[in-house]
């Protein structure tokens, strides 16, 4: 990420320990990763120790130091979407992405992950693609979900 | 324009009660996350369209969500002269048809919900009668709101507000009554008062633990310091409960007024909303309220003109379930990582920058507008001896009705799940509630008529958490869902303490045995044991209760555990390890979807053509995985499992 991106994001909340995350979260946003480069830089940036801007980075579920794919999909591992069968639905998506839970497809179209509970439960089994909520899933309802996803 | 006096705020009334009864048909679509998850997005679309098309002035607008979250899209039509009528379930194909059935007078049969001929409105203690001179044909068979099961036991009064006013309205909040609790306290009540009213209302924290409100107030205000914090605690972690989300996503400004009149009572000069990562609509919803309330002299500087200021911050969370606990939040804002530290100073003497911070939870503030504007006497008078008031829950799982309700504190588990929840569908047997999330436990069948409140909960093994209620019938597997939870609680555990870091991941690892069928019987004793150990050495509530999914599941369902055990079998037919799925040859009518969908090739047989026959299904059990494709696409129920 270009310095000058990142000044602009660290002058926006200041260059206090407490807005950590919250310029890790926007960078992220533009990255949708955390270069190691990109960490190294706001360190001096913020003077925060690296070793502590790290341990922030990796700290959180919702940082990644991975590049991931164009699309995120997010499958719901909340207690409703379990007892709904959230995890049938992880496993058909892991058979049909041809990846684990974690990575992200070699086309990098999709990174699939996991999430304890997006708060839609009386709708599951959902699961998240791109910050928008799928409810009521089947299995056979996968493939469907995905085609329109470039 | 800047509210000053009660005259100003009158004037905001009046505006925003034309805007929630305006003088023409008001269409409003239910687009909180569980709406919007639904296609309410497209329904809103829609209807506007053919708002348009029609040329007739109707308004459209937004609210959250009315609890009912299983019949969403929800979409209410009000217009003066006639009942206000709900829909369910609609699709953006439908939309056009409810608006030109509309214009006739008549109504959509299929896609009626209810109609609602008055509206309580719990802050002013009143009860506002539509009045009814002309109804449309074809709603005559509609139950009333207030008949209809799923509504008639409850009584909102945290959930007053969502799914009747746009939370983008600050004048809707306020035509409802908003903000004059805060106008009450601020010019009618010292501060002692206020926190008296809440010590007497017998309000307790509705985040979990359920600690006396008034009293956590009161030693905040009493400790010393010049610089004191007010906290939120919106990051709703527990998995399974989401009224925190439907709160902030439909009336955002109830938390805030709470949150004020909390500061000022405190005597606090700056807040935190602590919103989760994976709420982004209520992250939005707040700003825009937090915006408007600064923009109307609400909040800010010299709020109402009374020399008394709050700043209110929003702090984004980053997805880390131990931030809920009171010690690790305060870390997590401070810019450290978000583990929690002891408590022999309480938060309230020494917190966020190790100054005095009162950190309530979102439904808690929530209910504190209601107490200063109707009293403690009134507000006392709800709920049982120990927990006064309502208390909302998410009922979910496996329950014909899911959605959020609130009941008054004391209502029985049978109300909840059967009356309200509507029991459990496909004709399945009930077995158990799972509440207090990973803290809590599962509560059995034989437990179904307890009143639930905080202490009944802790009694049973379980607690009340944040209200999560997660339904389980005969096909949920009790050891799965302990091991579920390890592995929640394994993964979420932020590693300071080893006897919650290891304990969490030993107990797992023994769970996982047992549902892959090498359990052993000492491995009962050893989870009792660990468990013990977890708890008793855990520095923080996630550690201290991290047993509590196993050692309750023990307590009332250790038959389930044996037969995993000794006879490798999962009654509930859940745990994969112990599972063979089979074709009945009788039943199949060979048509071949299985073996389309099969992923592993384990499906052998040839399907029937109009020339041949086919030959007989089989399922190879090496090659089966057991992921229950062919289950799930057999129309003819011709698989069995075993």
């Amino acid at each position: 990420m270009e310095a000058s991106k990142i000044d602009r994001i660290v002058r926006q909340y200041g260059a206090r320990e407490s807005a950590i995350l919250a310029i890790l979260q926007d960078i992220q946003a533009e990255e949708k990763y955390l270069p190691r480069e990109t960490l190294e830089y706001v360190s001096q940036k913020m003077r925060i120790p690296m070793v502590h801007v790290f341990r922030i980075a990796t700290f959180y579920n919702a940082l990644s130091l991975k590049p991931r794919g164009r699309h995120k999909i997010d499958v719901c591992l909340g207690t409703a979407c379990h007892v709904r069968g959230g995890d049938k639905i992880l496993d058909k998506l892991e058979r049909d992405l041809g990846i684990s839970v974690g990575e992200t497809t070699k086309d990098k179209r999709f990174t699939l992950e996991s999430v304890h509970c997006v708060g839609c439960c009386s709708l599951g089994p959902v699961a998240v693609i791109d910050g928008d909520v799928h409810g009521r899933l089947s299995q056979e309802k996968v493939p469907g979900l995905l085609k329109d996803f470039k | 324009m800047i509210i000053r006096t009660k005259n100003d705020l009158e004037k905001i009334r009046e505006k925003g009660l034309k805007s929630l009864y305006p003088g023409a048909t008001k269409i409003s679509v239910g687009m909180a996350t569980c709406g919007l998850s639904t296609g309410a997005g497209k329904v809103y679309e829609a209807i506007q369209k053919e708002i348009e098309k029609a040329k007739v002035r109707i308004l459209l607008g937004q609210t959250g969500c009315i609890g009912f979250c299983q019949r969403e899209p929800v979409v209410d039509i009000l217009e003066p002269g006639k009942p206000r009528v709900f829909y369910q379930g609609v699709t953006s194909e439908r939309s056009g048809e409810l608006v030109q059935k509309w214009l006739e007078n008549k109504v959509v049969e299929d896609l009626l919900f209810c109609k609602m001929e008055k509206e309580d409105r719990v802050l002013e203690g009143s009860v506002k009668n539509y009045s009814i001179q002309r109804i449309p044909a074809g709603i005559n068979g509609t139950p009333h709101y207030h008949q209809v099961p799923f509504y008639s036991k409850q009584l909102k009064i945290a959930l007053r507000n969502c799914g009747f006013i746009n939370p983008d309205h600050i004048d809707e909040y306020i035509a409802r009554g908003g903000y004059f609790s805060l106008y009450r306290a601020l010019f009618e009540m010292k501060p002692e008062e206020i926190i008296g009213e809440v010590k007497r209302s017998g309000l307790r924290g509705r985040g979990g633990a359920g600690f006396p409100t008034g009293n956590k107030w009161d030693s905040c205000r009493k400790a010393k310091g010049d610089r004191k914090f007010i906290l939120c605690n919106a990051d709703e972690g527990d998995p399974g409960a989401y009224m925190d989300r439907s709160i902030l996503e439909g009336d955002p400004h109830s938390v805030i007024e709470g949150m004020i009149i909390g500061a000022y009572a405190i005597g606090a000069q700056e807040g935190f909303i602590y919103v989760r990562d994976e709420y982004p609509l209520a992250i939005q919803k707040l700003k825009i309220a937090i915006r408007q309330a600064e923009e109307a002299g609400l909040l800010g500087e010299n709020i109402f003109g009374s020399g008394f200021s709050l700043k209110i911050n929003l702090f984004r969370g980053g997805g880390a379930f131990v931030c809920g606990e009171s010690t690790a939040l305060m870390a997590s804002i401070e810019g450290k990582v978000g583990e929690p530290r002891a408590k022999h100073i309480h938060t309230t003497e020494s917190g966020l920058w190790d100054k005095p911070s009162n950190l309530n939870n979102v439904e808690t503030w929530n209910n504190i507008p209601v107490i200063v504007s109707r009293g403690a006497d009134w507000y006392s008078k709800i709920g049982t001896q120990g927990s006064k008031g309502t208390k909302v829950f998410s009922i979910v799982g496996k329950v014909k009705n899911t959605g959020l309700i609130e009941v008054p504190m004391g209502a029985t588990l049978r109300e909840i799940v059967y009356d309200i929840g509507g029991g459990v569908p496909d004709g399945k047997k009930f077995k158990a509630v799972q509440t207090g999330g990973p803290s809590g436990g599962c509560i059995p069948e034989s437990l179904i008529d307890m009143p639930v409140d905080y202490d009944q909960l802790t009694q049973v093994g379980s607690m009340m958490g944040s209200g999560g209620m997660i339904v389980m019938d005969e096909s949920t597997c009790m050891v799965d869902i302990a091991k579920y939870f390890m592995n929640f609680l394994k993964s979420e555990s932020c590693g300071k303490c080893t006897s919650c870091r290891e304990g969490t991941k030993r107990m797992h690892e023994i769970l996982t045995e047992i549902t892959e069928g090498r359990g052993t019987t000492d491995h009962i004793d050893l989870l009792k044991e660990l468990g013990w150990v977890t708890a008793e050495a855990s520095l923080c509530q996630l550690g201290a209760t991290a047993p509590n999914p196993v050692l309750s599941t023990l307590r009332y369902f250790q038959d389930e555990y044996e037969e995993h055990i000794i006879n490798k079998r999962c009654p509930a037919k859940v745990c994969r390890a112990l599972l063979r799925y089979r074709i009945l040859s009788d039943v199949c009518k060979r048509c071949g979807k299985c073996i389309k969908v099969c992923p592993a090739g384990a499906i052998t047989g040839k399907a029937k053509t109009k020339k041949e026959s086919g030959k007989p299904f089989k399922i190879g059990t090496e090659k089966c995985t057991r992921c229950g494709m062919c289950f799930e696409a057999c129309k003819f129920k011709a698989i069995e499992v075993e």
